[in-house]
């Protein structure tokens, strides 16, 4: 399992064919980017802030958790930080498994997982102010 | 020493990001680190607050002990 947090863009294809993975005959890559539009308000910006001590070992957790429930053979996480663009990448999540569908449930586990236990906190530019975007509030 | 951290709305409300607090026999669980570092502007924080002590999710239910780094902030948005 590889988890990185930076500041700079990712190519996600060039990370996914830099982990030869043994086994696998699904891969599955989630890319999350920055809206441009919410409700009414234009986005154009988006500020992301996050616990820098605690955020990669949660992600470390999310991704193990993930690796023995739902049989992956392995995991990249990589998620960006600080002043982001509209439109640029934020987060991308790959999978792999020996079947399409465990690579499927295994990489949404993690996004849902990442939204609502990793600690990250994202402030919106937009035309109507700064707003701080509502996290999810975790099952019990 | 207790060290408190606060993030997001959190910070911008209680206006610094890391406090120390001694240890005290007043400061048994998170709530009661929350109460002494917040007073009255315990009011405005966004709701639910969620609590992490030494960097895993934790409740305003759980104790503290000298020499944990105690975290408050909002629900999260990873992702």
């Amino acid at each position: 399992m590889i988890v990185r947090l930076q500041t700079e863009d990712f190519d996600p294809e060039h990370e996914a064919q830099a982990l030869g993975v043994k086994g696998a005959g699904a891969r599955v890559s989630f890319v999350g980017t920055v809206r441009d539009m919410a409700a009414d308000r234009t986005i154009t910006a988006l500020d992301i802030e996050h616990y820098p001590e605690m955020t990669k070992a949660e992600i470390m957790r999310i991704g193990a958790a993930a690796l023995a429930r739902c049989a992956l053979l392995d995991v990249l996480i990589i998620h960006r930080h600080g002043h982001l663009a509209a439109g640029d990448r934020i987060v991308l999540v790959v999978t792999w498994a020996a079947h399409r569908k465990t690579a499927f449930r295994g990489c949404e586990e993690i996004v849902d997982a990442l939204k609502t236990r990793a600690p990250f906190w994202k402030k919106e530019i937009t035309d109507q102010g700064d707003i701080w975007v509502p996290g999810e509030i975790p099952a019990p | 020493m207790i060290t408190v951290r606060c993030f997001a709305a959190v910070r911008e409300i209680l206006g610094y990001d890391t406090r120390k607090l001694a240890p005290s026999d007043t400061l048994q669980r998170a709530s009661d680190v929350l109460n002494a570092v917040a007073g009255p502007r315990i009011a405005d924080l966004p709701r639910p607050l969620l609590v992490a002590i030494n960097c895993e999710h934790a409740a305003l239910t759980s104790p503290v002990h000298d020499g944990d780094e105690v975290a408050f902030f909002p629900p999260v948005s990873g992702g």
